[in-house]
């Protein structure tokens, strides 16, 4: 480590401007992540256009700072209304709803807040450790590699993360579709562009993540005919009583959710819910007392809690290290890196590391601040709770439309904006996953590019890809994601069919 | 609005045979192995693969998954119309904003979408002129956006 530069990365976060940042960050997070139907990559994609005018480090900031909060927050709408605030918080509402109506609201509420910074930390210690030696590592990487480290981020997305992997294929696909637009190619020759001077340039990025997180989000809203949900508690108590003794009792429970959570953030195209949801379940397989799980139980909520956070860091590990987003908010951030001029890659750890370790301190306040912030949250919780969505919707639909026309002074763009929003809305209700989608449109020109250039320096020939170790490495666990479940699937058929 | 796999599956195969037809006249590369043709045949072609496995999927579930199922929505009118404002409004948006100006189709856009919500109208009105002047403060003055004047150049501050 650098020492210069780890001095260098403290002057830098620790700039009024850069903490005034997170501060007003953090209250903007935790208020979209209390606000149900608002989610986290939401407030991610909203924020895009206001980073756009702020230098590199205040940028990532708010980003890292506001995704956190929202990500705990998320539980403070599932544990009073039983909806949760994002679909982080999913997997433990209606345990967490559970215990509110057994009294213990403020045990449930300070669960997640402790626990939720602890497994950011855990996180960012795992991003801290990891990053700069797979950043070494990868510096030894070429077109090859690269290919199927690409091939391999889209397999994880489509068949590890999403219920139906046909599904995933085919927003896989469409995703990539869509990132083939324009003259961004190897060959640089105009591709769908129907004559269009807009269309050149390819599809923004931005203006179709807006679209989509934020855009459909307003759609889902306005048809949404659920009757509201009313608040059961009155008045919340001290939450920080009995932390303590649960982290004693249940320090196992935290160190795997935290583990779990931050290996499958860092799996592109599974974030902090898919995190949330194979956590709980693990907790509820492993548990001394399974049976209470479901009836108010506060184990699932520590474990789950924690994941859904580390999830958050272990996502920015293969973001910063190959550009490969994680999740969803890294796709975007990736997006917000390269405008920056910090391009993802092994090389951003050599050439700028202060950058990097600006990164990693921001983690690590972020995850700090969180506790008194987010007692703070707790305690305006009700208010937030009531604030009229009929106001805030078109609040947010004017501050997409004016943010997505800023990053290139478009009216296309708007228009790209739009046409995401609604396809989005109908893909996610005919239950097709959007992970995928997004990967895809992030990833394909990269898998293109190294494709072509792989084939340029083999000259045609295939067998090339799996002549380097790591390659070959990289090619094997590909084909096996791809092969394995089919086949173990069709064991498990026909022991089936066997009588026993 | 749920549709039955197998529709999705027929547009899919449209679109996959829509774009290995759009490909067929891309030109070979001096140099390059393989031309700007192949990246997207690849994908259209597992487009139409996925979408053959999807109607397969979607006629066998059949009886269990109707052609087209409408949500509750749709019966509603009130949310059928707060849709279709809210599509009209971004429309509107997109095809006004340059002609009329930021600060007249922004409060419309805003009370358009308030009142059908069931905001109360003064309470709509009041906001939706408030939030177009802040949002003008932060974008035009604070971050230098250029949004549109439209009509109003004449007093363009």
């Amino acid at each position: 480590m650098n020492t210069a530069a780890v001095l260098q990365a403290f002057a830098m976060v620790f700039e009024p401007g850069t903490l005034l940042a997170m501060v007003l960050a953090s209250l903007f997070g935790l208020f979209v992540g209390a606000v149900p139907g608002l989610t986290a990559t939401m407030a991610t994609a909203l924020l895009v256009p206001v980073t756009f005018f702020m230098p590199p480090i205040p940028a990532i900031a708010t980003i890292v700072t506001a995704t956190a909060m929202a990500i705990f927050s998320g539980d403070v709408p599932g544990c009073l209304l039983r909806i949760p605030g994002t679909p982080a918080s999913a997997a433990y509402t209606d345990e967490a709803f559970a215990m509110t109506r057994k009294g213990q609201a403020e045990l449930a509420l300070g669960a997640g807040l402790v626990f939720s910074a602890v497994g950011g930390l855990f996180g960012t210690v795992v991003l801290i450790v990891a990053a700069p030696a797979l950043a070494e590592f990868a510096l030894h990487f070429s077109s090859f590699e690269y290919f199927w480290l690409v091939l391999l981020g889209l397999t994880c997305a489509v068949f590890i993360t999403s219920e139906e992997p046909l599904k995933g294929v085919i927003t896989l696909f469409l995703g990539l579709l869509v990132a083939c637009v324009g003259l961004g190619n190897p060959a640089g020759f105009p591709r769908f562009t129907f004559g269009s001077a807009e269309m050149t340039g390819g599809i923004g990025m931005i203006a179709m993540m807006i679209g989509m997180f934020a855009i459909s989000e307003v759609i889902r809203y306005v048809v949404d005919t659920s009757p509201p949900a009313e608040l059961v508690v009155e008045k919340v108590g001290n939450v920080m009583k009995g932390q303590w003794e649960l982290a004693k009792k249940y320090p196992l429970q935290i160190l795997r959710g935290s583990a779990l959570g931050t290996a499958v953030g860092a799996l592109p195209g599974a974030g902090a819910d898919i995190a949330a949801w194979m956590s709980y379940a693990m907790s509820k397989k492993l548990s001394k007392e399974p049976q209470k799980f479901g009836t108010g139980h506060v184990e699932g909520i520590v474990e789950s809690g924690s994941a859904n956070n580390s999830a958050l860091a272990g996502a920015w590990i293969p973001a910063l290290v190959f550009g490969i987003p994680g999740d969803s908010i890294t796709a975007i951030v990736i997006g917000v890196l390269y405008m920056k001029n910090m391009n993802p890659g092994p090389t951003l750890f050599t050439t700028n590391p202060q950058n990097i370790y600006a990164v990693f301190l921001l983690f690590i306040i972020a995850n700090i601040i969180m506790v008194p912030l987010g007692l703070l949250c707790i305690k305006v919780a009700k208010r937030i709770l009531k604030v009229p969505r009929n106001i805030l919707m078109p609040l947010i639909l004017l501050f997409c439309i004016v943010g997505t026309f800023a990053i290139n002074n478009s009216m296309f763009e708007v228009a790209v904006m739009l046409v995401a929003g609604i396809v989005a809305y109908v893909l996610e209700a005919n239950r097709f996953p959007i992970a995928p989608a997004i990967l895809g449109v992030v990833l394909g020109g990269m898998l293109e590019e190294n494709f072509i250039t792989s084939m340029i320096k083999s000259s045609g020939s295939l067998s090339a890809f799996v002549e380097r170790p790591i390659a070959a490495g990289l090619a094997a666990v590909t084909l096996l994601v791809w092969f394995v479940p089919p086949v173990l699937r069709a064991l498990r058929m026909r022991r089936a069919a066997v009588p026993a | 609005m749920k549709l039955n796999d197998a529709i999705f599956g027929v547009l899919l195969m449209l679109l996959g045979a829509a774009v290995l037809v759009a490909i067929r006249g891309y030109p070979k590369i001096p140099g390059q192995p393989v031309g700007p043709a192949l990246f997207p045949g690849i994908i259209a072609a597992g487009l139409c693969i996925a979408g053959v496995l999807l109607v397969a999927r979607g006629w066998r579930m059949r009886a269990a998954q109707p052609w087209l199922a409408w949500d509750a929505w749709v019966r509603s009118p009130r949310h059928l119309l707060a849709l279709a404002v809210l599509l009209g409004s971004v429309l509107f948006y997109i095809l006004a904003a340059e002609k009329l100006g930021f600060l007249i189709v922004a409060p419309l856009v805003l009370g358009a979408l308030f009142l059908v919500l069931r905001v109360r109208p003064l309470q709509a009105i009041g906001i939706a002129l408030v939030a177009t002047l802040l949002v003008h403060f932060a974008f035009y003055k604070l971050l230098r956006v250029p949004l549109p004047w439209g009509v109003l150049k004449g007093i363009a501050w």
